[in-house]
Formats: C-alpha cells, sequence, structure tokens
C-alpha cells in the first residue's frame, strides 16, 4: 500500500515538474534588482519557447546569438547599445520574436554588414514596435522566409553613404510582410534583392541617401500604400516581373538624377492609384514590357513619365497629368505603348457630343522634350520664347514627335483616382 | 542732369510710360493672386520679362528718339554738347520705364516672394530694359527714316528673343555628336536675353532637371561665380551698345 502511494506520490510529482516544463517560462532581465542583469546570460538559462522579459534599462551588450526559439519582449522601451562594436542580435533559429526594444549603435565595418538584428536562414521570425538608432543596417534578413517586420522606427545617422547600411535589407527570402515601418537616414530605407511573394505596405521611408525602396531581381512582390519621400534617388525596382505597387505617395524625389519611380527590366506589373507629386522624373521606364499604368496621378513633376525606346506593350490609361513641365518624354521615333483615356491638363480639345472624350486625339510628347532626351544640353534653352513656338507649330504640323504616341481618347475632367478599397 | 530731370518728367507725364506701368502691374498681379505655387508665379513673370519687357523698351525708345529729334535739335543749337545730350535721353528713359518695370514688377515680387529668383528676376528685367532701350538708340541714330528705325529695332528684339535661340538649337542638333556644352555656355553668354533667363532658371529648382548631362551648365552658370559672371555679362551688355550708339550720333551729319 504503501509502495502504491510512493509511486502516485512520484507519479504526481513527475507529472507537476512536466507540466512545468511544457509551460513556457518567463524569465525577467534587469538592471535592478539581484536577478538576471544581461539579456546574453538569460539566453543562456532558457529552453524553447519560453519568455524574456526585459525591463527599461541601458544594457551594453553585443554579438548576442539567439540560437533557441524565443520571444524578447521589451518593458518601456529598454535600451540595447552596441557601443560600435559590432552586431548586436543574430538569429539562428525559427520562431523567434523580438519586440518593444530600443536598438542602437551597431557602428560600421567594412569587413561585415553590421545589423541591429540579422537572420540567417531561418524562418517565422517577428520583429515588431522596435526603433532601431544609428544601425549601419537595422534589420537584415537574410534567406529566412516568412518574416514579419512591423510597426519600427528605424533611424540612421551615417557619415557619408559608404559608411551607411540599408534600414530593412532582404536577401533571398520568400513570403515576408513589411508593414508600417517609418524608416529615415539609412542608405536604402528598405532593400530587396531575390526576395518573392512579399509584401511591403504602408511603410514610411523619407530622407534616405539612396532609394527610399531598393527593389532587385524580387518576382511577385506587392507594395501598398507606402509613402516615399525626399529620399537622395526616390524608389528604384529593377530586374523583376509581377509587381504590384498600389496606392503609394512619391513626393518630392528632386535633384539632378532623383526619381519618384525608377522602372528598369520589369515585366508583367501594375502600378495603379498611385500618387506622383513634384518628382524631378515621376517614373522613368527602361526595358519595361506589359506594364499597366491606371489610375495614377502625376502631379508638378518635371517629366511626370520618361519612356525610353526600349520599352514595349506597356498600357498608360486612366491617369491625371496635371502641371508637368512634360508629360510624357521619350527618345525614340518609334512608340509600342498604347495611351488612353487619360486626363492631361494640357490638352486644349472639345468635345462636341458630350461624352466626357475629347475629340480631338492629344500628342502628350512636345517637340522640346524630344529635343531633350536625344541631346540634354538642349534642356538650357527650357523656357525659350523659340522653345514655346517650336511646340506650338509641331501641335499644328507634327514632324518631329513619334506618330504612335497619341491619345485618341483623353478625358474633359479630371479622373477620380481615390483608391477604393481600404487596407492591404 | 537739368537736361535729365527734364526729360524725365516729360516722359513720366506721357501716357505711354503709365500705361506700360498699369500693364506690368496687371500681369503680376494677377500671377501672384490666382497662383499659389511660386515658381510657377516666377516662371510666369520670366516669360514676361524675356519677351515683352525688351519688345516694350525697344519700341518706345525709337520711337521716343524719333518723336524727340527737333526737340534734340534745337538743344544742340544751344551751348550742350552731343554726348550730354545723349547720355541725358538715356538715362531719363532708363529711369523711366525702367523705374515702371521696377515698381510694377520687381517690387510686389519682393514683397510677396523675397528671395534671390525674385531678386534675379528684378535685375534681369532691369538689364534688359536698359540693354534694350540702348539697342534702339543704336538703331534710331543709324537711320534718319522713322519707319526703317522702328524695323530695325523691331529685327534686332525677334533676333535676340527667337531667331538667335532657334540658330542655338540649330547649331545642337548639327553638332550634337560633340562636347558642345562649353561652347554654349559661351554662346548663351552672346545674348543677353538668354543669359538673363538662365540666370533665373539656375537657381530655379527647374534647374535639377538639367540632371548629369547638364553638369557644366549647373556647376558654372548655377554657382556663385556664375551668377556674378551673368551680371557682368549683362552690364557689358548694357553699355557695349550704348557706347556705340553715341559714337555714331557723335560723329553724325544731322
Amino acid at each position: 500500500m504503501v509502495k502504491i502511494i510512493k509511486a502516485a506520490f512520484l507519479i504526481a510529482v513527475l507529472f507537476i515538474a512536466c507540466s512545468f516544463n511544457i509551460e513556457a517560462k518567463q524569465i525577467i532581465v534587469s538592471k535592478s534588482g539581484a536577478g538576471i542583469s544581461s539579456v546574453k546570460t538569460a539566453l543562456t538559462k532558457i529552453a524553447g519557447g519560453d519568455t524574456i522579459i526585459i525591463s527599461a534599462g541601458i544594457y551594453k551588450e553585443h554579438g548576442i546569438k539567439i540560437h533557441t526559439p524565443v520571444t524578447i519582449i521589451g518593458k518601456n522601451f529598454p535600451v540595447i547599445d552596441g557601443e560600435s562594436l559590432g552586431q548586436i542580435f543574430t538569429i539562428d533559429t525559427s520562431n523567434v520574436s523580438i519586440s518593444g526594444l530600443i536598438i542602437q549603435n551597431t557602428g560600421f565595418s567594412s569587413m561585415d554588414d553590421l545589423a541591429g538584428i540579422r537572420t540567417q536562414q531561418v524562418s517565422h521570425i517577428t520583429i515588431s514596435g522596435n526603433k532601431f538608432l544609428n544601425c549601419c543596417y537595422a534589420v537584415f534578413i537574410a534567406a529566412s522566409d516568412y518574416c514579419t517586420i512591423q510597426n519600427n522606427f528605424i533611424k540612421g545617422n551615417p557619415a557619408n553613404q559608404q559608411m551607411a547600411g540599408n534600414g530593412i535589407h532582404g536577401w533571398q527570402s520568400i513570403n515576408c510582410e513589411i508593414n508600417h515601418n517609418e524608416i529615415t537616414g539609412q542608405r536604402d530605407g528598405i532593400y530587396f534583392e531575390f526576395v518573392q511573394g512579399s509584401t511591403i505596405s504602408n511603410n514610411h521611408s523619407y530622407e534616405n541617401m539612396r532609394y527610399g525602396l531598393h527593389f532587385m531581381f524580387n518576382d511577385n512582390n506587392r507594395f501598398v500604400q507606402n509613402l516615399f519621400e525626399n529620399n537622395g534617388s526616390g524608389v528604384a525596382v529593377m530586374f523583376s516581373k509581377n509587381i504590384t505597387m498600389l496606392n503609394n505617395t512619391y513626393r518630392d524625389n528632386w535633384g539632378a538624377s532623383a526619381y519618384g519611380l525608377l522602372l528598369k527590366e520589369i515585366n508583367d506589373s501594375y502600378v495603379l492609384y498611385n500618387h506622383f507629386e513634384k518628382n524631378t522624373a515621376a517614373v522613368y521606364m527602361e526595358g519595361c514590357n506589359r506594364i499597366v499604368f491606371s489610375r495614377n496621378d502625376f502631379i508638378q513633376n518635371g517629366w511626370a513619365i520618361r519612356v525610353q525606346a526600349s520599352c514595349m506593350n506597356n498600357t498608360i490609361a486612366f491617369n491625371n497629368f496635371l502641371g508637368n513641365t512634360f508629360d510624357i518624354a521619350t527618345n525614340g521615333s518609334l512608340s509600342l505603348n498604347v495611351y488612353s483615356g487619360n486626363y492631361w491638363e494640357q490638352y486644349d480639345g472639345y468635345d462636341l457630343n458630350k461624352n466626357g472624350i475629347g475629340d480631338v486625339p492629344f500628342r502628350p510628347v512636345s517637340v522640346f522634350s524630344m529635343f531633350s532626351e536625344n541631346m540634354p544640353e538642349s534642356m538650357v534653352m527650357m523656357r525659350s520664347f523659340c522653345v514655346t513656338l517650336l511646340d506650338k507649330i509641331e501641335k499644328v504640323i507634327p514632324g518631329v514627335i513619334p506618330e504612335d504616341l497619341i491619345d485618341n481618347s483623353p478625358m474633359m475632367k479630371k479622373i477620380n483616382n481615390a483608391y477604393p478599397g481600404s487596407g492591404t | 542732369m537739368k537736361l535729365v530731370k527734364y526729360i524725365f518728367f516729360d516722359l513720366v507725364r506721357s501716357r505711354f510710360v503709365f500705361f506700360y506701368f498699369l500693364l506690368l502691374l496687371l500681369f503680376t498681379g494677377t500671377f501672384i493672386l490666382l497662383q499659389d505655387d511660386v515658381s510657377k508665379v516666377q516662371l510666369s513673370l520670366l516669360n514676361i520679362i524675356i519677351l515683352v519687357v525688351p519688345l516694350v523698351s525697344v519700341i518706345f525708345a525709337t520711337i521716343h528718339w524719333y518723336n524727340s529729334a527737333e526737340f534734340i535739335e534745337v538743344l544742340l543749337a544751344q551751348p550742350v554738347s552731343r554726348k550730354r545730350i545723349f547720355i541725358s535721353e538715356f538715362v531719363a528713359l532708363s529711369l523711366a520705364v525702367g523705374g515702371a518695370f521696377i515698381l510694377a514688377t520687381g517690387i510686389p515680387l519682393l514683397i510677396f516672394y523675397p528671395d534671390l529668383v525674385s531678386l534675379l528676376l528684378m535685375i534681369g528685367g532691369f538689364f534688359l530694359t536698359i540693354i534694350f532701350i540702348a539697342l534702339a538708340f543704336w538703331s534710331a541714330v543709324f537711320t534718319r527714316d522713322k519707319a526703317k528705325g522702328i524695323g530695325l529695332s523691331l529685327v534686332l528684339w525677334l533676333y535676340f528673343s527667337l531667331i538667335y535661340d532657334g540658330l542655338v538649337l540649330m547649331l545642337m542638333f548639327n553638332f550634337s555628336d560633340y562636347p558642345i556644352d562649353k561652347i554654349v555656355v559661351v554662346l548663351l553668354s552672346l545674348n543677353p536675353v538668354d543669359v538673363s533667363r538662365v540666370m533665373v532658371l539656375m537657381k530655379m529648382e527647374m534647374s535639377a532637371m538639367l540632371g548629369y548631362s547638364g553638369a557644366v551648365f549647373t556647376d558654372f552658370l548655377g554657382s556663385k561665380v556664375g551668377m556674378i559672371y551673368s551680371i557682368g555679362l549683362l552690364i557689358i551688355w548694357s553699355i557695349v551698345p550704348f557706347f556705340w550708339a553715341l559714337r555714331k550720333f557723335s560723329k553724325k551729319d544731322l
């Protein structure tokens, strides 16, 4: 009988012990009190699925390696300071979540890309609600899938472009979500290379040294409702196909080599409901095929769209062109793109049958823009009376501008391009 | 000095200068009131300054010279040197027409948009007035026939605001394979209308549209040195035709 009771007791103890093990452990890291006062120490004491809660304070640590699935939560924004000595977090296991931290001062190395948080060959990582200050790279996702990076604030403060890294750097990853981040002062706000099936939405990328968003060799991605403002060279999207750009705003990217949206070798993509305002060149296209530009607003840009002759089968329909110096510019005499149903502020035709569509076709390219594409020096004649007169003559007797570059059904009234959907 | 005063008040009393003043004020007022964007206002005014200001100056100065031919002849009978009469006419006319421009366009512009571009617009417009008055005097001294004189000054205006730019564009077109940007800078310097236009454009946001290819323009003409260079050119441009006309007038058999 005693044996049975002893056995039952043992089993009960085992059960309790087991149940303790199954229940995730919470470890509190704090600078005050006798408990654990370092993140690194805390990480040695955990099992998979545990939670580390870091209390407010300054933790001078770098080279923190995460090998076990863990949730790290900062309370009242504790500061993890790398003291410019190196990378701060390196994640090489899946299922890790980091939130509520201030991660700062990675320093700069010309050998390694030092990051606030780096992930390597993992999946299901969540990085949310952190602040990255003065990091070379803030978040570096290398070969990691299903990562979510949201609600972070990233602010770099590099001395020059050579010493700067990117805000969110994605490399060879699949199905990532980059939402609601605010990124400024980095080299590229968001840089993606070989990333697939990902969504970038509701981010605000501004005053970065080079591009607000830089996209290379990424197929099947979407970017939605982002705001790209005042970046060194705007946004560059290159060598990709099946990209959807929806309801983004590109603003104030002004400078000798700044573009609102630079598209190079992009195929089968959609540019819908975007808003381009005050960019030197709102859209610059080179070697692009089968892109649909629709329901976009082009307002007060130097050039609204610069289409190089290497582009074909693109559709530009139902856009508003308001107050741009040049609406369309091209460098070839052959145009293989379709322009239809746009509203051109410079259009001065009439509509006799009152169907809202102008009865006279509109040619959006001016002679001067043709000249300046072929011989850039002639831009210095801008605003000369001679040039104005040439444009007027060309309108009456077309000779230089491409025959096919014509909108046969220009709208009489501005099109309402408010995005009908909500969210992403 | 007395002569300058006399001619100046005579000019101000004439309806023409007043009308010109009103016209400019109307343009400036409408642009400032109807457009909310600074650069748009400045660009519209730039068009006025490189087109209307030279035209009005050149025509008015020519007509004025012919109309005061008898007055000048009477004056010459007095012990006054030709040089003094000529200079007085020039100064009085510059003050009247240029003053109208500054009062109607320059001052309102500087009040509403006090920046460098507005200042340059004012400087450019004033110099263009002087330059085209000098050119008008030159063509008026050139021939005794009023119709011919007005025709000549119109041709000069047409040449500087239209034909010259066309020729430069043609040159660019034919030599676009060569590095011609430096030559273009030199060519632009030879036309006061282009000098003032480029001087203003380089200080506007628009200059970014010149891009890499226009590096020579933006680096040189857009710099402080370039601005001083442009203003220097405008000064030279107002002095040279003036002295040329003065020499002709001094030697002319009236």
